[in-house]
């Protein structure tokens, strides 16, 4: 009994590394691109750096045959409940890469339109910070993607600002406009 | 004869101030004349401004020695295609009731330009078609770019306040 227990364990364990080895050569992704990092995600994703290299060359531009919704770009309060459309519409399994500082922690846009990180919106798995991040860092976190693909990870977990858990923590350090001018007001 | 002369010539009272620094050719004007010379500077075939580049405003609230009587003033910026030549506009809009009258009837441009300028400053256009939000999303309360609206004060559609 304890044999067979163990061989199915070993059985499924293969399966899932198989599909997990499947899975990470086969990147369906979604460029939700609102800004200025489009460029760079083009520049990656186009002949000379090539993404197609790692299996993640094919964009589809429906969520609904996608497995990474990659977020290249600003995303303002009044974008935010079409981010999480898409994110809700994609089937599982499914991943998110922030893309650039301001999908990570809002960048420098400290002001009445932008929302600081999609990570208060949706689960965010790989965070590419940069303005913007150059192809080389696009590749290394895809690359990083890879791996918690291989290893069926997903993250389930949104940031919340007040208890500042979820979030990498070099990623909670971004310099506001509002820490500026606490800073000038009382240096400390 | 410039513009600003021909300007100048036809509509004296209603002139508080002009200057043209470089060429710049601005005149600022009372509200209630906005219309007339808006009028005379589209059809009058000498001057035919065709063309409304910009429309916009600025709030001089807490401005410092530079503080004027009116909190806000509209900018207006003309162009002739066919002559090359522009001039400024800028009209002084008290803070009392921020209203000031529409241009879109005659240039359909000033449509979405009001519109944002009512976004982001609160300043009703008399006569527009379809004055309401937008850049933000009709459930954003107060106007973004006054200069009392609190910098980094989000209002967000989903998620948390951040």
């Amino acid at each position: 009994m304890s044999f067979m227990s163990s061989a199915s364990n070993f059985f499924t364990s293969k399966v899932s590394d198989a599909l997990g080895w499947a899975r990470k050569y086969s990147i369906f992704q979604y460029p939700f691109v609102t800004a200025c990092c489009g460029m760079e995600y083009m520049s990656t994703a186009a002949g000379h750096y090539d993404v197609d290299r790692f299996g993640a060359g094919f964009p589809r531009f429906s969520p609904r045959q996608s497995d990474v919704l990659f977020v290249v770009g600003t995303i303002s309060h009044k974008m935010a409940p079409v981010l999480k459309t898409v994110y809700d519409q994609m089937c599982e399994p499914k991943w998110v890469v922030a893309f650039g500082v301001c999908t990570c922690t809002g960048g420098f846009y400290d002001n009445y339109a932008t929302v600081m990180g999609i990570d208060t919106i949706i689960p965010v798995d790989i965070y590419i910070p940069g303005c913007p991040p150059r192809p080389e860092n696009v590749i290394d976190g895809l690359m990083k993607l890879q791996d918690k693909i291989q290893k069926g990870e997903q993250s389930r977990t949104l940031y919340d600002p007040r208890t500042k858990i979820g979030r990498p923590t070099h990623l909670q350090q971004g310099y506001t406009i509002s820490q500026h001018i606490k800073n000038i007001e009382s240096p400390s | 004869m410039t513009s600003l002369q021909r300007v100048q010539e036809k509509f004296s009272k209603e002139i508080i101030e002009t200057h043209a620094f470089r060429g710049d050719e601005t005149v600022i004007l009372h509200p209630g004349a906005l219309r007339a010379i808006a009028q005379f500077l589209k059809e009058t075939p000498e001057l035919d401004f065709n063309f409304l580049m910009d429309l916009t405003a600025v709030d001089y609230l807490n401005f410092g020695e530079c503080s004027r009587s009116a909190r806000f003033e509209v900018v207006y910026h003309f162009y002739s295609l066919k002559h090359n030549h522009r001039l400024r506009l800028k009209v002084p809009v008290a803070e009392e009731n921020p209203e000031i009258d529409t241009l879109s009837d005659l240039w359909v441009s000033a449509d979405w330009y009001e519109r944002e300028v009512w976004d982001m400053f609160g300043i009703r256009f008399k006569g527009h078609p379809n004055l309401k939000r937008i850049l933000m999303y009709e459930e954003f309360q107060g106007h973004a770019l006054r200069k009392d609206y609190p910098f980094n004060k989000r209002q967000p559609l989903i998620g948390p306040m951040n």
